[in-house]
């Protein structure tokens, strides 16, 4: 396994959700809309249609570029990519070739060394980001093929990253992470099942052994190998780990037998966790790219791209909530998935600071005590603000025992529960949590556990 | 009645109340009645005038068969498109309507504008009024023989690379060629994308000039359309201004002595004017041949491409020779490792001869020059020659390579054979109200030597 080492780079296509297309005023929304009814002229590739860019999609675009650490290109253009398929009324796709809007980005993988340090464990660079259309989807009936063209032209980025991954853990973990900023970004649902957010991995197997051979072809192996394999219509992140994985075992078993593996794009069968072959890969040379005439080039000022503000990212948060916040890594992690539960933990935060003499706590970090409110689900974060406080208000209220009705549910318990009490007493120290939860139950949580387990532990000790 | 009447004077009598407009409607329907089945200038006649709308001040324009209309028939001239009815107005014929034309039909062209003698047509070609054998030139052929033979009395085209001016020019009419970016090219079926520009021809200068007013300006529809504001150019018309006006003898190799003495002949008329004539080098016009070759094959095999046979009823098997020909070229240039040296090595003429211009209009405001180097050539001449509308429209491909305007106008007919001369002014980028100006003045000073009148008269009421 060690003589071949995976090579695997990302293409990644996120369906922006503009009000309307990329080069027309038809609604960009089509989910569950009847077949063609979000479609005019120019989405439909009609004669003498012409497109007119979508601003909004180009300044969100240079948004995603900034916020995945990337060169703003200040001249940038619109390419024609030529193939014949039905779903592509025009012949050609509207995309960027050789000045597409960002170049050159990286994004780096928070994680936490064994010290709670925080650090980027891994950079995944990324080659370019670039603006396009979508096209329409093919529905098979029965009786034959039907094109529903109200996707067409929706407005699609392209992010494709360096080959810098090397498993399909890694390659999961940053498609969850790039989810994560896209949403932050509020650019696009990044939706994987709804297939607003789809990607395809590019694979290949680097073999070490190859290398020693000659000179040249370590500069060759350095690289990549020199075939590639696309895996298409992935639509989950589970699948793309499984996807990945079997093409690996696959590539390696072909390489070890003494062969190439064909250059191509294969599907993957999700049932069967499989891939399988659809195509060989067409080589860019057939798309016959050329800059299109119908959109003048856009030049962008740095006043421009300088207004265009990336938010806080969850990266950022993180560092800020475990510095400032002082909360755990994992917590932090957790509570910066979704912008709104960030923004609302925020809120708390700040919104609580001057009831703190209220929350009965000593030295602790209220901050993280709210964070485990949050993370554990013991208060739903759908409830407003200030509720939310109140509730957590009421939860570390020191409790008031009736300690005549304590003992009464004490006696109870222990008298219906003789094999937990024997447990413990033989040693099954565990056995005493049944017992805390069932006085606990019976006290309708009017009683704090630990003075409920002091007791029964003094009760049954003395026995 | 009306015969020979332009446009404008039309407009005035609808609105004087001398005339209903569809009086006027009926009149040219009885006119193509009488004279489209020989000249074949008419590929579909709107015949759904109403009359309740006769007291509407309604105007008859003739459209090139490429301009999409809604509801009325646009095929391109070719098969491919035999049944395609447009669900959509294009920006020229909408703003038209608007200011209150009436499409009174769809003219014949050269099948994709692939052409420039109209014979390309899947349905025929256009006979030139002039000389039922030969043909009106192309690929605006249709408009220019509707125009000439007073079927209408105006018409739009459009030109990618001579295709307004150089059947202006066989058909003895005025063709503009706007800026590109001057006039919308949506709901224009795509030939050149970079080039295209759809313009007027007609009678008179001022109608021209009034129908530019009426097409022109940006279109939010049409990015590469331009916010510079529309000057009112038939007011400009008026104003006696004079300009310095560059001559060169690149475009005079080869060309005809009767289209030379005629360009030397309004040479002197212009000095008399009190205009400036200076000499000027420009590129030789052979140079744009290449680029436009490559660059329009390049955009024809790109727009080509929709029809794939999935929509519009009829597959490829429909297109014609000239099509699959340029589809194969446009192909070919635009293939991997072929890109570099034709696409990319093309678009860089292409600057060079914009800089070429450009240094020339700092010493000149426009450059006289003959439309065509011959005049109307016989039915079938064109098969003869593979590269025909490159060699027709030498001299207007440089114009339409830079994209600044030009305008053809009559000056004359040949002895040999009573065939209307075609000579050009082309201008700066978006002064059109220039070239137009000089154009008004040579036809109060000179009338075009009558070449339009006596068209006229060949097809007696």
């Amino acid at each position: 396994m060690n003589d071949y080492q995976p090579v695997i780079g990302l293409e990644i296509h996120v369906e922006l959700k503009t009000f309307s297309k990329m080069f027309c005023q038809c609604p960009a929304f089509y989910f569950q809309k009847p077949p063609n009814t979000q479609v005019c002229p120019v989405c439909l590739g009609l004669p003498g249609a012409l497109p007119v860019p979508n601003q909004k999609a180009i300044e969100w675009t240079i948004l995603i570029g900034k916020a995945l650490n990337c060169k703003i290109n200040r001249f940038s253009k619109f390419d024609r990519k030529h193939y014949f398929y039905p779903d592509l009324p025009k012949g050609y796709q509207i995309s960027q070739y050789d000045e597409p809007i960002a170049v050159d980005g990286r994004v780096e993988m928070i994680s936490k060394d064994p010290t709670n340090h925080v650090s980027a464990k891994k950079i995944f660079r990324i080659r370019r980001v670039h603006l396009e259309e979508d096209t329409g989807k093919l529905i098979h009936a029965k009786n034959g093929t039907l094109v529903d063209f109200n996707r067409c032209g929706v407005p699609l980025v392209e992010i494709v990253t360096e080959p810098d991954f090397d498993n399909s853990d890694d390659v999961k973990a940053f498609l969850e992470e790039l989810q994560v900023i896209i949403r932050y970004l509020g650019v696009s649902d990044a939706d994987m099942e709804k297939g607003t957010m789809r990607m395809e991995p590019n694979i290949s197997i680097k073999s070490q052994k190859s290398k020693v051979k000659s000179q040249n072809q370590v500069r060759l192996g350095k690289k990549l190998s020199n075939y590639k394999v696309e895996i298409k219509n992935i639509n989950s992140f589970r699948f793309v780990k499984q996807a990945i994985d079997y093409e690996i075992k696959r590539q390696i078993e072909i390489l070890k037998s003494g062969k190439i593996p064909t250059q191509e794009t294969r599907g993957f069968n999700a049932e069967k966790q499989i891939t399988y072959p659809q195509r060989t890969k067409e080589e860019a040379a057939d798309y016959r790219y050329f800059p299109e005439p119908d959109i003048p080039s856009l030049v962008f000022t740095q006043e421009y791209i300088d207004s265009i503000k990336v938010p806080e990212l969850p990266s950022q948060k993180i560092k800020r909530y475990i510095f400032d916040f002082g909360i755990r890594f994992e917590d932090a992690f957790i509570l910066t998935r979704d912008k709104k539960v960030a923004e609302y933990f925020e809120t708390i935060i700040s919104n609580i600071k001057n009831q703190i003499a209220k929350l009965h706590i000593k030295n602790q970090n209220y901050k993280q005590i709210i964070a485990n409110f949050i993370v554990n689900k013991k208060i739903s974060t759908d409830l407003p603000v200030e509720e939310f406080i109140n509730k957590v208000i009421e939860d570390l209220k020191p409790k008031e025992v009736d300690k005549g009705l304590l003992n009464e549910v004490i006696d109870k318990v222990l008298k219906n529960n003789p094999k937990p009490v024997k447990d413990y007493q033989k040693g099954k120290t565990n056995a005493i949590m049944f017992l805390v939860g069932q006085v606990m139950k019976e006290m309708k949580g009017k009683a704090e556990a630990k003075i409920v387990r002091e007791e029964i532990e003094r009760r049954i000790n003395k026995e | 009645m009306f015969l020979g009447q332009p446009l404008l004077s039309i407009l005035e009598l609808i609105k004087k109340k001398e005339v209903s407009s569809k009086e006027v409607f009926d009149y040219f329907l009885k006119r193509i009645e009488k004279y489209n089945p020989k000249l074949n200038a008419y590929l579909t006649v709107n015949r759904s005038y109403k009359s309740d709308r006769s007291d509407k001040i309604e105007m008859p324009v003739a459209v090139k068969d490429n301009f999409c209309t809604k509801g009325i028939r646009t095929t391109a001239s070719s098969k491919v498109l035999e049944n395609f009815i447009p669900p959509y107005e294009s920006t020229v014929t909408r703003r038209l309507i608007d200011a209150g034309a009436f499409i009174l039909g769809k003219t014949n062209m050269d099948a994709w504008a692939h052409g420039s003698s109209t014979e390309t047509s899947d349905f025929g070609p256009t006979k030139n009024p002039w000389d039922l054998a030969r043909c009106p030139g192309g690929s605006s052929g249709g408009s220019a023989a509707a125009v000439s033979s007073y079927l209408v009395p105006a018409a739009i085209g459009s030109e990618t690379a001579g295709s307004i001016r150089q059947p202006a020019a066989w058909s003895g009419v005025i063709g503009l060629k706007p800026t590109y970016g001057r006039v919308s090219r949506y709901g224009l079926i795509a030939m050149g994308s970079s080039l295209d520009c759809p313009g007027p021809l007609t009678l008179t200068t001022e109608d021209a000039a009034f129908i530019l007013k009426i097409i022109a300006g940006k279109d939010k529809f049409d990015a590469t359309t331009v916010s510079n504001k529309v000057p009112d150019y038939v007011s400009l018309l008026k104003k006696k201004r004079k300009f310095i006006i560059g001559i060169t003898d690149e475009y005079l190799n080869g060309v005809d002595e009767e289209i030379k003495n005629a360009f030397y002949q309004l040479v002197k008329i212009l000095e008399k004017l009190g205009h400036r004539i200076k000499k000027i080098k420009l590129l030789s016009p052979k140079y744009s041949i290449s680029v436009y070759t490559i660059i329009q094959r390049a955009e024809v095999s790109s727009n080509l491409a929709k029809f794939d046979g999935i929509r519009y009823g009829n597959d490829r098997t429909f297109f014609g020779s000239e099509a699959k020909r340029r589809i194969m070229l446009g192909t070919y240039v635009l293939s991997y490792g072929y890109y570099d040296a034709y696409y990319k090595k093309a678009q860089k003429v292409r600057t060079l001869i914009i800089e070429d211009f450009k240094k020339v209009f700092q010493k000149v405001d426009m450059i006289l020059a003959p439309t065509t180097p011959i005049p109307a050539l016989k039915l079938g001449e064109f098969e003869k020659y593979p590269f025909f509308g490159e060699m027709m429209d030498v001299l207007n491909e440089p114009a339409a390579i830079a994209g600044i305007c030009a305008i053809n106008f009559p000056f004359g007919l040949t002895k040999k054979d009573n065939l209307p001369i075609g000579l050009q002014l082309m201008g700066r980028w978006f002064e059109e109200e220039n070239i137009l100006n000089l154009t008004y003045q040579i036809e109060k000073e000179t009338d075009f030597l009558g070449v339009i009148r006596k068209g006229v008269k060949n097809y007696p009421d």
